[in-house]
């Protein structure tokens, strides 16, 4: 284990930044989001971030082609692939979860090429969560907030943040700056990790009904009357969606530009109305079927497909920011039968 | 505030019982003191699990908008504010004022949990409302608050406690100490250079993420399709691609509301980025009232707004050159 006096932290950021991108939590009038550090960026790891980590390998909006005409002939060129390594670096353990199921979406079966460059070159630098709060609930789907995984684990007490390479990458990564950090012993942060053991057997949240959820329970849950009442309380906006590390759903467009057409992708959202739009229209036509898709595939489909794992870590992102308070943890415990 | 709360669930429940209504849209509770959501309650379900507290900020009028087909009866809950919107809904022909009761309730400004949250306090479990100042409860220790300071934006800048429309009134109300003076803001805006405005437009908005909150609560806002949503429309966008996408969608839309906006406050609240949407907003409808005299959407309903209404004494077009651009 390494560390690194919290006010030598810049000293860090500069040196990987000399070599490298860096994106970390940055605060902007009040907000804190993953962006790209520069000297001087007010960097906050104190605050969870309002939009996930998951921008870094899938971001909300990116090329995929252009398609420029030459005389008779149309030149399809593609869009390029990340080919240069970069740090995510202050994830929490849940955002590092999400980043394992999108790899289950996007790695397995059929390969995204974006994202897999992305995911090649990133390096994940980790950051333990010591004051998790209420609307967190990742203890839920065996998330360790104290180990929060990634290529290095960090952790911040005593006037510190503590280093540990969790894999080759990691380890690699570390010898990069080696002469920055000093040698250290782990009892810091085994002090740290049972404090945060202990906060996390307080949340209030943390005793939800998974058992009445996973990829057997479609015909249990699809036709359940509490759907409506549900339904009716969501003003269908999709903050959930895009605040989610785990929604992974996205849409192709295609743009006339002055000299051809740029194909690109964006985020979509099961809350809007042209959800899975095709040509004959759309499959789910009323609020409460979008409604369902977002927990259904969260809870039920997303684990039938995927060795059972469901696709919500708890980050309590959704449980924030909606702007009428209906969530994920509502929906399970009204259906669960808790409520 | 629990006097209320059961004041109004007992007139609520007779309400259901006589027939006067089918529904009630009201709030119920949540996982904590906080997340309360608005809801549906029917005369089968019952009133179980009905909250009124210092955390029902949201304005439910717009809930009405979806039901304006329905042959039910509703009867709904609004705040002094809220009641602007609902006079503005009907105006525009948005909801079925026939089919709906409205129960005015008194209102003495409601809480901002994200300003809780930015005084430090996180892992809140309670928040006792003591009028003038609030306990917190939390796992990681009890702290008090003055209770101004963590008021809803909307609340700091309270239109006044007057209910605008209404069947029936529950419970007093006071126009909650006024912390900004409403065009403060704008004002200050209108001060700066025109580079300064843009950097500082330009900053707030590279927040947004386009999860469309702001215009999905937004009570003037009831397009069946929205222009950013019609594939056809050219500007439809899931996504800011680039940073004039970023402004395009907030200029827009404020024109759209312009002279509708009731100034009722949920844009600014309900943004996860905490983006100052008010600003945008109330600077049309300063000037509005700069160039057409007073006026405030929702006072009444089916008043005429001054952008649809010309008079000979309408301001010229040039008053755009005349300020400059402020
Ligand atoms: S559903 Fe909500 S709690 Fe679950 S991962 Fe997504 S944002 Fe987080
Ligand atoms: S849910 Fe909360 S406590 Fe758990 S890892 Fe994420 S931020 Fe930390
Ligand atoms: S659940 Fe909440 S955040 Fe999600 S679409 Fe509905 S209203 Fe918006
Ligand atoms: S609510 Fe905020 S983040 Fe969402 S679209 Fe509106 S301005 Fe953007
Ligand atoms: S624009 Fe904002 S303040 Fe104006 S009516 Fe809509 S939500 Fe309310």
């Amino acid at each position: 284990m390494k560390k690194l006096a919290l006010s030598n932290l810049n000293s860090l950021y500069n040196a990987i930044n000399d070599k490298m991108k860096l994106y970390l939590p940055i605060e902007n009038n009040g907000a804190v989001n993953f962006g790209e550090y520069s000297d001087g960026a007010n960097v906050n790891l104190n605050k969870m971030t309002i939009k996930s980590a998951k921008d870094a390998f899938f971001p909300q909006c990116e090329d995929l082609s252009n398609f420029k005409k030459e005389g008779k002939h149309i030149i399809v060129e593609q869009g390029e692939l990340v080919s240069e390594n970069f740090v995510i670096f202050g994830v929490r353990a849940c955002d590092v979860r999400a980043f394992h199921i999108l790899d289950t979406v996007f790695l397995e079966g059929y390969l995204d090429t974006f994202y897999e460059a992305r995911r090649k070159h990133g390096i994940v630098i980790s950051l333990s969560c010591n004051k998790p709060e209420e609307s967190c609930f990742c203890s839920n789907f065996g998330i360790d907030p104290a180990e929060p995984k990634g290529d290095v684990e960090s952790y911040i007490t005593d006037g510190y943040m503590y280093f540990n390479p969790v894999t080759q990458k990691g380890a690699e990564f570390m010898a990069q700056f080696d002469s920055l950090f000093e040698n250290s012993d782990d009892k810091a942060v085994k002090e740290l990790q049972v404090k945060i053991g202990d906060i996390v057997g307080k949340l209030p949240l943390s005793n939800l009904p998974l058992n009445e959820f996973g990829g057997d329970k479609l015909d249990a849950l699809f036709n359940r009357p509490e759907w409506q009442g549900l339904s009716e309380s969501c003003i269908g906006c999709g903050t959930c969606t895009y605040v989610c590390p785990t929604c992974q759903c996205y849409d192709v467009k295609d743009y006339k530009t002055n000299t051809g057409v740029k194909r690109f992708r964006c985020w979509d959202s099961c809350m809007r109305k042209d959800f899975t739009m095709m040509a004959h229209g759309t499959n789910r036509p009323s609020h409460l079927q979008r409604f369902r898709q977002r927990f259904m595939h969260k809870l039920v489909y997303h684990p039938a497909n995927h060795n059972g794992e469901f696709s919500c870590v708890g980050c309590g992102r959704c449980v924030a920011k909606c702007p009428v308070s209906m969530n994920i943890v509502k929906v399970m415990k009204t259906l669960g039968g808790n409520k | 505030m629990q006097g209320l709360e059961l004041k109004l669930k007992e007139r609520l429940q007779k309400l259901l019982d006589d027939g006067t209504v089918d529904c009630v849209i009201g709030w119920t509770k949540g996982e904590f003191i906080y997340d309360v959501t608005p809801a549906i309650f029917t005369k089968e379900s019952g009133l179980d699990g009905f909250v009124y507290n210092s955390f029902c900020g949201a304005n439910l009028s717009k809930y009405l908008v979806s039901q304006i087909t329905s042959d039910k009866k509703f009867a709904v809950i609004l705040k002094p504010c809220d009641t602007y919107s609902m006079n503005q809904l009907i105006t525009e022909h948005r909801v079925n004022r026939e089919n709906i009761y409205i129960i005015g309730v008194g209102c003495s400004g409601h809480i901002d949990i994200d300003k809780v949250k930015a005084q430090g306090v996180s892992g809140i479990t309670n928040v006792i409302d003591n009028d003038n100042n609030i306990i917190i409860n939390s796992i990681y220790g009890d702290s008090k608050i003055e209770k101004a300071s963590v008021l809803l934006s909307k609340c700091q800048s309270c239109k006044g406690s007057e209910l605008k429309i209404s069947d029936e009134i529950i419970g007093e109300g006071i126009k909650t100490p006024t912390c900004d003076e409403r065009f403060d803001g704008v004002k200050k805006l209108e001060a700066m250079t025109a580079e300064e405005r843009f950097a500082f437009w330009k900053s707030e908005l590279s927040k947004c993420i386009r999860c469309n909150a702001c215009r999905n609560i937004c009570p003037a806002c009831t397009c069946r399709t929205c222009v950013f949503d019609n594939a056809r429309s050219n500007v439809a966008a899931k996504a800011n691609a680039t940073e004039f996408e970023e402004k395009m969608f907030h200029i827009i839309r404020a024109f759209h509301v312009a002279g509708r906006c009731t100034d009722c406050g949920e844009c600014s609240r309900v943004c996860p980025q905490s983006i100052p949407l008010h600003l945008l907003n109330r600077k049309f409808i300063k000037d509005i009232n700069e160039f057409y005299g007073d006026y405030q959407a929702g006072e009444e309903s089916n008043q005429r707004n001054p952008l649809v209404n010309f008079t000979e004494s309408d301001i010229e077009a040039t008053v755009i050159s005349d300020k400059e651009g402020k």
